[in-house]
């Protein structure tokens, strides 16, 4: 690779931008090829009670970890390290690099970047971070690139590049309204330093930013072409289904396949680390073959775990010394000085992310090398697991990101089991093997949303408003503690946005045998429903409107009290409802955006239907307001999920629920009318996939509240009496 | 084993295959049109639906032994350009987000419009509540039919 130029700031603070048009990297014959340095994840522990941290920072090497190319022909290729599973960085990202970068929209091409943590750095889609961390940089890039290119024509013309501007892919001479199309300036640009300071444009100026521009995948999905892991298809390639250990924790110890193999189609039956593995040469023999296969188990201690066990485990935890994760004033002095006291235990269940396409992956192992198709929220980590199980160099394997049928963490950065089962069996075999894990595989052997316990006790002044909150939590850690405390576990509660003289969170770990991770708004998926219908509760005590109250008690917090403005105001709060209509409110600080929504339910024969919900949401500028509408809507329906009907229950060390009849979702005819209320802002973007969904549930429950005068203190609402 | 013989989107198809075998599975692992999802092998979710002889059914709940002789489409065959109106209607209300159930909800949404040519909001409901999409796209489906619905009136023009 010759490096015949090669520019590189040093400046920490501002994007390192690289020209590499001369490295025949990437596959780029010609044209103008830039490498600049986009903010990876820093893998640690969490901030406590701070707003939900950044965990991502520029990466310490500075070396490029985003290119961006454009051809000859005049196409721009920009080559994204984010995993795109419907919520939209594809074509937001893009979106934000041709503002700056003046080109042609139509003329846009997203490639998903190869695995290469070399040339790409460590690629991870998790926290609704795609964004908020890249929000500068790209602009940056696309702003210099525009710069070269300007520059570049103003040689050509032999005049000064202040006679002349960019637009729509164009360099226009303003003196004589020459133009010169981008393809045609990238050899000469190429040729340039990396310009220096350019300024980025005030955001009066967006053309492309703001747009609800479609997304670049979706027509390929509405014609069935878009390529998703499950439908890889490879020459010769065989299937496998895999048979675990139902007790979690488990192992199987041998296994009798004679029935197994009779089935036409089963090729093999092989013992990995993760269980028992049936190759077939179609998805449906494999299936067949695992029901007649006869597997001994060694259950382990897992087999007497319980959801009930489970529980006297929490509350025993509850019981014990926890490690503060935020302390303001004296809560006990708060407590005694109370006009009105309260003490409340709230619960959540575990919950699967059962997103619809099941858990997948397609490696071929040939020896001193592999490839791999994924459907990954984390490729390089994903590559790592392949290479390490196929006794590879990480290097040798060769990933794809395939399309990904939804994701909500469980293709994020943690076990990822079925890739590793993957792997294992595709050593066992010659040519390339999919790994199909069935819908009762994906619920039964999920990495779960943690089940969680708080015991609440809190007050209100003599004025009536809430002064007072303690809040002890009893929950499995999702991965790093750090003096005492997991720092994602508390999220919702430690960061708490009430202004209260006398709060204390408190956190002590209770593992179980159950695995745990990321679940869409980790921490917050449940803090939120406890917070705020605890707060409701507070309110109860002495006749406080929810909306005042809150008002009362966040006027530090300007852009959150201007959400709960807006979907009061909108939501028409306090006003005459449809007789048996009542209300509920929830706000939130999520994903670094503020979030205010308003539900209105009824209840018919001690079920609920909520009817409407009002969502008011400030996540400072906008990139795809069609995108971000779906993010919104899209959070509020997955929490209603949660709120109604998720529940994952533990028996014998099994997981009970097995497909979407025991574990069902929201359905289309449950959803109700959504209206969004996006704040106009020129505050920098933050994030929007997480968070909506933890708001939703405290809004529809302080609803029933209202409606029953008897607090929902545990979910899910299927299995509450609300009579 | 055995040959069986149907039509899929106007081609005639022969495949030999366990009487058994799910419809879903022929399509996907057999005929490659991978297209139709597969999602929860229950009838429970939508994913794999798809039009036999006009009408929606739950490929994954379909042996292919009783597809002999009929008439299948798929979303490969609901249109190659997305001119069917459905199809023109999700692209213009870019109603996917990750995308995984839209085949399915497509087909149904078609064959509902077969049906009823202008369904009111519960009528849409009631059909499309067997489709689950996770990534939570139902205020737009519900849109996306309406539109769909005006196209088809207008001749199939947009």
């Amino acid at each position: 690779m010759s490096t015949a130029r090669s520019i590189v700031r040093t400046n920490k603070e501002a994007t390192q931008i690289t020209n590499v048009s001369r490295r025949g990297f990437l596959g780029a014959a010609g044209g103008l090829l830039l490498g600049f340095v986009l903010p990876e994840p820093k893998m640690e522990a969490q901030q406590i009670g701070t707003p939900p941290p950044n965990l991502f920072a520029p990466p310490p090497t500075g070396k490029p970890n985003a290119y961006i190319h454009i051809g000859t022909d005049d196409s721009i290729t920009f080559w994204i390290t984010k995993s795109e599973m419907g919520q939209g960085p594809t074509t937001a990202c893009s979106q934000m690099l041709a503002e700056e970068l003046e080109c042609d929209w139509s003329k846009v091409r997203m490639q998903i970047a190869p695995v290469d943590p070399a040339s790409f750095g460590h690629q991870t889609t998790v926290g609704s971070q795609a964004i908020r961390t890249t929000w500068e940089p790209l602009r940056r890039a696309g702003a210099e690139a525009r710069e070269m290119l300007i520059q570049a024509a103003a040689q050509k013309w032999g005049v000064d590049k202040g006679q002349c501007r960019a637009e729509n892919g164009f360099v226009i001479n303003t003196a004589t309204n020459a133009r010169l199309s981008y393809g045609t300036l990238t050899e000469a640009a190429s040729k340039l330093p990396v310009p220096q300071n350019v300024a980025l444009k005030d955001p009066k100026q967006f053309k492309i930013i703001g747009k609800p521009l479609k997304k670049l995948d979706t027509r390929d999905k509405v014609l069935g072409k878009a390529v998703f892991g499950m439908d890889v298809r490879r020459e010769g390639m065989l299937y496998a289904v895999m048979e675990q250990c139902p007790v979690f924790g488990g192992k199987a110890v041998s296994f009798d396949a004679s029935k197994a193999k009779t089935v036409p189609g089963v090729k093999n039956v092989v013992m990995t680390s993760r269980g028992v593995a049936v190759i077939a040469d179609s998805t449906w023999s494999a299936m067949q073959g695992r029901k007649l296969l006869s597997v001994q188990w060694d259950e382990g201690a897992g087999a007497n775990v319980s959801s009930a066990s489970i529980r006297q485990m929490f509350v025993q935890r509850a019981s014990e010394k926890g490690a503060a994760a935020r302390k303001e004033g004296d809560v006990a002095a708060g407590l005694a000085k109370a006009a009105k006291k309260l003490i409340a235990v709230y619960e959540s269940p575990y919950l699967s992310h059962a997103p619809m396409e099941p858990m997948n992956c397609t490696v071929h192992a040939m020896g001193d090398r592999a490839e791999a198709w994924v459907p990954t929220q984390s490729p390089t980590t994903s590559r790592a697991v392949i290479a390490q199980a196929l006794g590879l160099a990480p290097e040798k394997v060769d990933l794809h990101v395939t399309a990904i049928g939804g994701g909500f963490g469980r293709r994020g950065e943690g076990e990822l089991d079925w890739i590793l089962g993957a792997a294992e069996v595709a050593k066992q075999v010659q040519g390339p093997l999919k790994l199909v894990y069935s819908r009762e595989d994906d619920m039964q052997h999920d990495y779960y949303r943690p089940a969680s316990y708080v015991e609440f006790e809190g007050g209100i002044d003599a004025q009536g408003w809430p002064s007072v909150l303690q809040a002890k939590i009893a929950c499995p850690s999702f991965a790093f503690i750090r003096d005492g405390v997991d720092g994602t576990a508390v999220t919702g509660l430690a960061n708490l946005p009430y202004e209260m003289p006398d709060i204390l969170v408190d956190w002590r770990v209770a593992n179980t045998v159950v695995p745990v991770s990321y679940w869409r708004a980790p921490g917050v998926s449940q803090n939120a429903y406890f917070l705020e219908c605890f707060f409701d509760e507070l309110c109860a005590l002495n006749g406080k409107d929810p909306v005042e109250a809150r008002r009362h008690l966040i006027q530090k917090t300007p852009r959150l009290l201007n959400v709960l403005n807006i979907a009061a105001e909108k939501a028409g709060w306090g006003k005459k409802l449809p007789t048996g209509h009542f209300q509920g409110v929830a706000i939130g600080f999520n994903a670094g955006s503020y979030v205010a929504q308003v539900a209105e339910i009824s209840l018919v024969k001690g079920k609920v239907k909520v009817h409407r919900v009002v969502c008011a949401f400030d996540c400072g500028i906008v990139i795809n307001p069609g995108i971000l509408k779906q993010q919104i809507e899209g959070g509020i329906i997955f929490g209603l999920s949660a709120a109604a009907k998720g529940e994952i229950t533990i028996e014998r060390g099994r997981v009970v629920q097995s497909n979407f009849n025991n574990y069902d979702v929201t359905r289309i005819d449950e959803a109700p009318r959504m209206e969004t209320y996006i704040v106009e802002s020129n505050e920098r973007p933050s994030g929007a996939g997480e968070a909506t969904n933890p708001t939703i549930l405290p809004a529809v429950v302080n609803a029933i509240f209202a409606a029953t005068k008897k607090p929902v203190r545990k979910l899910p609402l299927r299995a509450a009496n609300l009579a | 084993m055995a040959m069986i013989k149907f039509n899929v989107n106007g081609k005639a198809q022969s495949v030999d295959a366990v009487p058994e075998m799910p419809l879903l599975w022929v399509l996907r692992d057999v005929l490659g049109m991978t297209g139709t999802k597969f999602g929860c092998g229950a009838g429970l979710c939508g994913a794999c639906t798809v039009h036999l002889d006009g009408n929606a059914v739950r490929s994954c709940q379909t042996q292919v032994s009783r597809v002999a002789g009929k008439s299948v489409t798929t979303i490969e065959g609901l249109s190659t350009d997305g001119s069917h109106p459905v199809q023109a209607a999700w692209i213009e209300l870019d109603v996917p987000q990750c995308g995984y159930c839209q085949a399915g909800q497509m087909m149904q949404a078609a064959s509902l419009l077969t049906k009823n040519s202008k369904p009111a909001d519960s009528d849409i409901d009631e059909v499309m509540r067997g489709n689950i999409c996770r990534c939570g796209t139902y205020q737009d489906i519900r849109r996306a039919i309406h539109r769909a619905a005006e196209i088809k009136a207008n001749g199939g023009r947009a």
